[in-house]
């Protein structure tokens, strides 16, 4: 099964790289776009038996490994 | 059989002769790889053809030279059985396409050139070049650029140290990126590209191959367009983490004895390093590419031989010690594999999935390679003369000249790197050079990059004169005798006689400035073709040299000027402004006669300084260049947080002797009681020098009516390039 | 006195900790690699700093996951002394022994300089030797010391004087100038600044040394 995890910084967590972007845009004469934030994708292959399983080890990983959760929060996807 | 197409041969840029010759050594048809081979050993980059009749020329011989031109790096001695090993590499075409990872994997390939040798980096110096500040694409590759040198050094942990960045019209469409690293050995320690011993085995160590930047030109081939996609060619990425490791990996098994031959697979890769390794042996090579390790599935045998994937090396080991070898790269977690066989074929012969892939005589690859002595023409130049206005107002011209694109403050740069690692670092970013104390001695080395491209422009031999000397200068301005140098020739079109005809100017005018200050080129590289639509870069011959501190102590109460110190001026009077920085900020134009540089005089006015701050006469010492005495005298007192009082200058001098770019010249400045020493000194020598004026708290002032604070002086400095790099366009 | 340090694969500043540590203390520390099952017996641990594993996924968040981790988190729990450095601060925080996240700097750049802090306080293990308040220069070299934490942990470092010191400038974002800050027993410390840089007057200044020194006095006394 394919497994997608989407982690971003927390909401109150500044996001420097996120306003960079914003201002690069507002610079392009975007000006309908705001709250710019950037987060990360982490993709990969898991083998279980269904896909609560596929998700409680995705689940498991990402608080232990992927996500740093004093800073950030995260979604999984599988598929 | 009937021969490949024409296309096939100017797709990888071999012309109709080179075909002709390549099949007559051939005898037959040559295969797609053995053609992917040829193409890139036959090419610019590999081969030098346009550049190697020259560059023979260059004088690379010293008493303190152990390797000259021609290994990975040149080797020079600094006592005590301990050697330098460095080399200065471009990166220009790969940084203007992507810039980040173009100046990273710069940076990366520099630094294998170095512990290939068996030597730790301790330095990592650049000098780069982009278009104007105003053009549009400056930004995004400045910015790009320095983050990419200082990502990659950075995190490998060598100190950035010195350099330089300048602007010009002319590096619009093609910047430069050249990077130098230095490294510290043991005499006896060094190692050598040279493969020996029929069977040894070759072994591939580092990163995995993949199918990054395999030439975009060869992929137009017809035979690859059922894949097309897939070989669709890749910016190189580099890893500097995997280059840590490799790094520590090859410096402990150089500990073990175990290594014959090793070089870095820098630009063609595979192809290259093997043929290398066994031209320089004279013995032929076997490469078995079913154990390559790779990262992608599917990689053809043509594409392992050319790919460019980073973090890699090639070595031949001594038998025995293959499994210590292997045991250590374990160790340290970077990929092991026995590619192959140091055989007495004199080919090199590449096999994969029990097919013989290329069957290459290696003579064909080197020695008979094509070699060109491209057209040159005689120069009728007529000299021009600046046109700058008379009645320029001095305090404006001083802080415009500090507020233009290459004489600013480039602080914002090096913030970037890393500076301080290795806790060796004995000055502070900014000066006339970097200073890097060797390590449990009482020795320091000083490096420094330079070159002045409105000068080699205007005039080649002496612009190449002029950048050898600058560099000669920055160096005894910290103390440190020079001893070698390495350099970039970054050049247009060789294609063309008028820059055919530059480079070899250039050739002749380092050659000659080495000689005369025993200052020879122990290693280099050259990169040519650096123009869009037909418009080149000017002349960027970039010097990269080192000298030696044998004993720090001299630096103790050295470097910074105090309140009371007299400030002299070593050399003439200033009085050239053609082609000066004046006339580039106020004309943005350049006449074509730049300052005539007295090789001779270079040399005694730098020993006499250079003995002067031995003797520890002197308190401070910086060298004249780009914008003159006042620009050398700013710096100082911007840098030491103090003022200075010029003595009375004539009104109709006053220009000339503040921005003038005569050569061979220095500002020092000497505490009060030191000062009849220094006049002794001096006299006997038979120098010309001047008291200019003397230190004080707060201002700069000249003349009667001339006025500016250091603040106004710091901020006219300080602030071009962080308000353009913050500037929302 | 018995010191050892931490290296991990792309750990870059393991051998200058190792000189300050010789000249300063004046002992060879033990150099040991991460992938060992134990940490010999230390009055001080070192973790110091680099890029740990290329700095890839968060900085230090894989080393802080290495099984010695276990190990030292035990010693650091029975009162060992340890000090995380650059890098090695950031494993601390991934590894949740120190409060907080090191976040990228609001620069968005790598900063390297030589900068200005306040010590907070000298009654601890690593400032014994420094005066409360005194004003030092020690080098940064960061890409991610921007200091972050929720707004009720901040408070109650600053209840708990848990601050080591303070940047006298804003540098990098860091939430209250933090550059450096302890554990709520004051057995483990994480520096941003980098002492180890900072030991020779040749290099530009040796205020670093005092933490080097503090050490040693209170093995000594």
């Amino acid at each position: 099964m394919k497994a997608i995890v989407y982690i971003r910084l927390k909401s109150e967590v500044l996001d420097p790289q996120g306003q960079a972007i914003e201002s690069a845009l507002k610079n392009l004469g975007e000006n309908d776009i705001k709250n710019v934030r950037q987060g990360k994708l982490i993709e990969m292959d898991i083998q279980a038996d269904n896909k609560k399983d596929a998700e409680e080890k995705i689940e498991k990983i990402t608080k232990s490994l992927l996500a740093n959760t004093v800073i950030e929060e995260y979604s999984i996807e599988i598929g | 059989m009937i021969g490949k197409s024409m296309d096939i041969y100017e797709s990888h840029s071999i012309n109709r002769e080179e075909k002709e010759l390549l099949l007559n050594y051939m005898g037959r048809d040559p295969s797609h790889t053995e053609i992917g081979i040829f193409s890139v050993m036959w090419s610019e980059h590999c081969s030098y053809k346009s550049s190697r009749h020259w560059l023979k020329k260059l004088h690379t011989k010293g008493k303190q030279v152990i390797q000259g031109p021609g290994e990975n790096a040149g080797v020079i001695d600094i006592g005590d059985n301990q050697a330098i090993i460095f080399k200065m590499e471009s990166h220009n075409h790969p940084s203007f396409i992507e810039p980040y990872q173009g100046a990273a994997t710069g940076v990366g390939g520099i630094m294998r050139d170095i512990f290939t040798m068996g030597a730790r980096p301790i330095a990592l110096l650049n000098s780069i070049r982009f278009g104007e500040l105003a053009h549009s694409k400056t930004k995004f590759l400045l910015s790009g650029v320095v983050s990419g040198i200082g990502g990659y050094g950075n995190c490998v942990g060598i100190p950035t140290v010195a350099g330089e960045t300048g602007f010009d019209s002319s590096y619009n469409g093609n910047n430069l990126v050249n990077a130098m690293c230095v490294g510290l050995t043991t005499r006896d320690k060094i190692f050598y590209s040279k493969a020996s011993g029929i069977g040894n085995p070759v072994v591939y160590v580092g990163a995995k191959t993949g199918r990054d930047g395999i030439h975009g030109a060869t992929m137009a081939s017809g035979e690859f367009d059922d894949e097309s996609d897939k070989n669709r060619p890749t910016v190189q990425v580099g890893d500097p983490y995997a280059e840590k490791l490799l790094l520590e990996a090859c410096l402990e098994l150089m500990q073990k004895d175990a290594i014959i031959s090793i070089q870095d697979m820098g630009a063609a890769g595979l192809t290259s390093s093997s043929v290398e390794m066994a031209d320089k042996g004279r013995v032929g090579i076997e490469l078995n590419l079913d154990n390559i390790p790779t990262r992608q599935e599917n990689l053809t045998a043509y594409e392992m031989m050319l790919s460019e994937s980073q973090e890699r090396m090639l070595m031949v080991l001594k038998p025995e010690k293959t499994d210590i070898a292997k045991e250590v790269f374990k160790k340290w977690d970077v990929d092991f594999a026995i590619v192959g066989k140091i055989t007495e074929t004199n080919n090199i012969v590449v096999l994969h999935n029990g097919m013989i892939e290329a069957d290459i005589p290696i003579k064909f690859l080197t020695d008979n390679a094509p070699i060109y002595k491209r057209e040159t023409i005689s120069k009728n130049k007529q000299d021009q003369k600046n046109q700058l206005s008379s009645d320029i107002k001095i305090k404006e011209a001083i802080l415009r000249v500090l507020n233009s694109a290459n004489i600013c403050s480039k602080k914002w740069i090096w913030e970037q790197y890393d500076r301080t690692i290795m806790a060796n670092t004995l000055n502070e970013a900014g000066e006339d050079a970097g200073i890097v104390r060797i390590e449990n001695t009482e020795k320091a080395i000083a490096m420094s990059c330079d070159v002045t491209p409105r000068y080699c422009d205007a005039d080649a031999k002496k612009g190449a004169m002029q950048a050898v000397s600058e560099c000669w200068r920055n160096i005894i301005s910290m103390g440190a005798k020079p001893l070698a140098i390495t350099n970039c020739l970054n050049f247009g079109n060789p294609e063309k006689p008028e820059i055919m005809t530059d480079f070899v100017e250039t050739i002749n005018g380092i050659r000659d400035a080495s000689i005369v200050l025993d200052f020879p080129v122990v290693s280099g590289n050259v990169s040519l073709y650096n123009e869009t639509n037909g418009h080149p870069i000017k002349n960027t011959p970039t010097i990269g040299g080192v000298g030696l501190i044998k004993n720090i102590g001299i630096l103790e109460d050295f470097g910074s000027a105090n309140v009371g110190d007299s400030i002299y001026m070593i050399g003439k009077k200033g009085s050239h402004l053609d082609c000066s920085t004046l006339e580039e900020v106020y004309n943005n134009t350049s006449s074509n006669n730049p300052p005539e540089v007295d090789l001779n005089q270079e040399k005694i006015n730098g020993n006499c300084v250079l003995e002067l701050i031995q003797e520890k006469i002197i308190s401070s010492c910086h060298d004249i260049s780009d914008g003159g005495m006042i620009v050398a005298l700013c710096e100082l007192i911007i840098k030491d947080e103090i003022g200075a009082t010029l003595n009375k200058i004539a009104e109709d001098q006053l220009i000339r002797q503040l921005f003038g770019e005569d050569q061979s010249r220095y500002i020092i400045t000497i505490k009060p009681r030191f000062v009849s020493a220094f006049e002794n000194k001096i006299k006997k020598n038979g120098i010309d020098y001047e008291l200019i004026g003397n230190i004080t708290s707060s201002q700069l002032k000249i003349n009667d009516g001339i006025i500016i604070s250091n603040s106004e002086l710091k901020n006219s400095y300080e602030s071009l390039i962080p308000s353009i790099m913050s500037n929302k366009e | 006195m018995d010191v050892t340090i931490i290296r991990f694969p792309g750990t870059n500043c393991d051998l200058d900790t190792a000189n300050a540590v010789k000249k300063v203390i004046g002992i060879n520390p033990n150099i040991i690699s991460c992938k060992e099952s134990n940490i010999p017996k230390s009055d001080l641990i070192i973790i110091p700093g680099g890029f740990s594993y290329g700095d890839y996924l968060r900085s230090g968040a894989i080393a802080a996951r290495e099984p010695i981790m276990d190990d030292l988190e035990l010693k650091g729990n029975q009162g060992v002394y340890i000090i995380g450095i650059c890098n090695g601060f950031q494993i601390l925080t991934e590894r949740k022994l120190l409060p907080g996240s090191l976040l990228k700097n609001s620069s968005l750049k790598f900063i390297s300089k030589n900068i200005k802090l306040k010590v907070d306080r000298n009654d601890t293990f690593f400032t014994s030797k420094y005066k409360t308040n005194e004003i030092v220069k020690i080098p940064i070299a960061h890409h991610d010391g921007n200091f972050f934490v929720d707004r009720k942990t901040l408070n109650s470092i600053e209840d708990n004087n848990q601050v080591a010191l303070r940047y006298m400038e804003p540098i990098n974002g860091s939430l209250n100038d933090i550059a450096g800050l302890y554990n709520k027993d004051l057995n483990i410390l994480g520096l941003m600044p980098h002492p180890e840089r900072a030991i020779d007057m040749k290099t530009g200044t040796n205020d670093g040394s005092k933490i080097f020194e503090s050490a040693l006095n209170f093995f000594a006394t």
